[in-house]
């Protein structure tokens, strides 16, 4: 017998839906933007793991200050960069704990560069997700660290000129080097693939912290359609052309078995 | 049965109280005239005597925000530095007042401004006592004035800073911290338990347990519930300094004059005291052991009933005087006495100073 | 008529109208931007025919969680 529509939105036919790890409140991101997806990866990451009960989360400052109202985790709202120093501080006290931080580019990479490096350096047991939109999103759209060579932004109206602002920064490439890191990557969440990788990636960073190999980091290239002045889908595809070419999506660091 | 007595210098004790007072963690940045305490505590190994955690941190930055992770997650952390890396820990201050976590600093204080020098001041009254960073708040600031206090105010700040959910500061310098005394030892505590955070600290993020979730914050975009986070915590220092004000009273009964004067300072004016009381001076000394909240009441009682002036001696050119003004609000004469910039005031000086500027006027 | 393989359901409210569900939707004109707009004034996305496999791709890059996709099991 055909099914009809009413039949298949039946409990035993539910191919996906929004964890309960995320809260109900309405995110309060832009259109399009890939902050959502992220949180949403890294809660069903902590859920399908069952480790909702021993995990703590950083927020950071920026647009993803309010991380804390849509993880449904315990979270600490940290001091702008600052992330890793938290982290550190609860993982040190509490080794048998979950702890990761959510953090942007002008967060991570710049007023929080030596936390992450230091952190990462000491082979903090944490997990690092940095999302890297190239931009100040909250602020307005100022130059991050990541922006491009030549983009445009609220503080580069003319591009960004290297000569004169310094060069894109590639954290995730220099967090690899250190020998505290034990699993560096890049992904992104722009095409469904890319989202299951993410996630994929997120797993693996947290298992690698339970088995205490060191500070697991991933780097996620995502967008600002409000800050790149573009529609969603164009945005995605801008940052195809021109982020994934300077910011190569993979792996760059694992572990040795 | 007897305590037991160690010589130690006061850096040394603030350590070596902290690994007996149950403290999870040290998170802290060497500093001149502070890095003892760090030394004496790696060298100590709390990891194997109590289960602490000391880590170096890559600056005082990092530090202090290692602190407000754990102490965020519950745990005692506590940090030490001097004036420069205070300095650089007002941002996590803030933080940690705005989120109403307890933890506790030392701050060995050195000359300043800028690099200044390594020598004693007590030029950060201002800095410990009004807040420091930004936004409405302030630190519950206690004054040792010798090894054993600094040994005692640390139990007695994490107990107060646990008790109002605020970060409490030890205003010590650095003759305090260098110079050595004897010392009594308590017996050692243990820290607490997961289940004694979850007990005491209901609020601690230490994963969603049984429970809603916790979320450490400082953050509230709409400004009428900012506003009503402000006025909690205002209605909490209220309390505070109708609670806690500590000080110590020296020849005070018949005085006719008045010395206010903590730490180092206080132990010069011990002697000016004894040189005045020589030539038939009634002198005597307030010795504020908190310095927030300030005995402004016992110094306006003593003003209201017999002190005739008031001199504040500090190694400043002039910070806890104000609050000494506003206590005396104008009834006596209250000036204030002090070297800075690393010199420590005479006890002869100060005297001098009493007999010129107060008695002589 | 054509087997009815999967169906979605949407929090219209919580849609913003982003369209990046429209991009990765595998099967042309399954799903769209309705002429109607929520409370907040997005357009939202809703399923126009009946050509839904279930794949989850559009649920699974939207940014605000707001599909949730069912799938005939054989």
């Amino acid at each position: 017998m055909e099914e009809t529509k009413q039949d298949i939105k039946k409990p035993e036919n539910l191919v996906y839906k929004k964890t309960d790890l995320m809260t109900d409140k309405t995110l309060s991101y832009c259109p399009g933007c890939g902050h959502g997806v992220i949180h949403r990866m890294a809660m069903e990451v902590i859920e399908e793991m069952g480790l909702e009960e021993e995990t703590i989360g950083i927020a950071p400052v920026g647009c993803s200050v309010l991380a804390y109202e849509f993880m449904n985790v315990d979270m600490q709202q940290a001091a702008h960069g600052r992330a890793p120093a938290l982290a550190t501080g609860i993982k040190r006290v509490f080794p048998e704990k979950t702890v990761f931080t959510y953090q942007g580019d002008g967060d991570l990479a710049a007023i929080g560069t030596a936390e992450t490096i230091h952190a990462c350096n000491r082979g903090e047991n944490i997990t690092i997700i940095f999302v890297n939109n190239g931009i100040y999103g909250m602020t307005g759209g100022q130059m991050a660290p990541t922006t491009l060579e030549g983009m445009k932004s609220s503080t580069t109206p003319y591009g960004r000129d290297t000569k004169k602002m310094g060069h894109p920064l590639k954290m995730t490439e220099l967090v690899a080097t250190l020998p505290g890191t034990c699993y560096v990557t890049r992904q992104a969440v722009h095409k469904a693939a890319a989202v299951r990788k993410t996630k994929k990636a997120i797993k693996k960073a947290i298992e690698y912290q339970k088995a205490e190999k060191g500070t697991s980091f991933i780097e996620v290239v995502s967008n600002c359609s409000s800050g790149w002045k573009m529609t969603p889908v164009q945005a995605n595809k801008w940052m195809e052309e021109n982020m994934f070419p300077f910011y190569p999506l993979g792996d760059i660091k694992k572990p040795e078995k | 049965m007897e305590k037991e007595l160690r010589l130690m210098k006061g850096n040394e004790a603030i350590a070596e109280a902290a690994i007996r007072a149950g403290v999870d963690a040290y998170y802290g940045y060497p500093i001149t005239p502070q890095s003892e305490v760090m030394e004496y505590l790696t060298e100590q190994k709390p990891e194997d005597r109590s289960g602490m955690i000391v880590l170096q941190a890559e600056s005082e930055v990092a530090s202090i925000n290692m602190i407000y992770g754990a102490a965020g997650a519950g745990k005692r952390a506590m940090t030490s530095s001097s004036s420069p890396g205070i300095s650089l820990m007002q941002e996590g201050l803030s933080y940690i007042a705005g989120a109403e976590l307890p933890c506790v600093l030392l701050n060995v204080v050195r000359g300043g401004p800028g690099l200044g020098t390594i020598q004693p001041s007590q030029a950060d009254y201002f800095q410990s006592t009004k807040g420091g960073g930004h936004g409405d708040y302030h630190l519950i600031t206690l004054a040792p004035s010798s090894v054993q206090e600094m040994y005692d105010f640390l139990k007695i700040s994490f107990e107060l800073a646990e008790k109002y959910r605020n970060p409490a500061m030890i205003l010590s310098d650095g003759a305090i911290g260098q110079m050595m005394e004897k010392v009594e030892l308590d017996d050692p505590v243990s820290r607490r338990t997961e289940e004694e955070i979850i007990n005491d600290f209901p609020w601690a993020s230490t994963g969603k347990k049984n429970r809603e979730r916790n979320i450490i914050t400082s953050l509230e975009l709409d400004p009428a519930k900012q506003e009503q986070i402000n006025l909690n915590i205002q209605k909490k220092y209220r309390e505070i300094e109708e609670k806690e004000v500590r000080f110590e009273k020296v020849q005070c009964d018949d005085a006719d004059y008045l010395l206010v004067a903590y730490g180092t300072s206080a132990r010069l004016c011990q002697e000016t005291v004894k040189l005045a009381r020589d030539k038939g001076i009634k002198l005597g000394l307030l010795r504020p052991i908190t310095l927030y909240p300030f005995p402004s009441k016992e110094i306006a009682t003593m003003v209201n009933d017999r002190v005739k002036g008031v001199v504040a001696v500090e190694m400043s050119s002039g910070q806890m005087i104000e609050d000494v003004k506003l206590a005396v609000n104008g009834k006596v004469p209250a000036e204030h006495y002090g070297r800075f910039g690393g010199m420590i005031p005479s006890p002869e000086k100060i005297l001098e100073f009493l007999e010129n500027q107060i008695m002589g006027g | 008529m054509a087997k009815v393989k999967g169906d979605i359901e949407v929090d219209i409210e919580g849609c913003k109208g982003c369209e990046i569900c429209i991009d990765a939707c595998p099967v042309e004109n399954t799903i769209a931007m309705s002429k109607n707009v929520n409370s907040k004034g997005y357009h939202y996305m809703e399923l126009i025919n009946d050509t839904c496999i279930g794949c989850a791709n559009c649920a699974i890059v939207c940014p605000d969680g707001v599909i949730t996709v069912y799938k005939a099991r054989k």
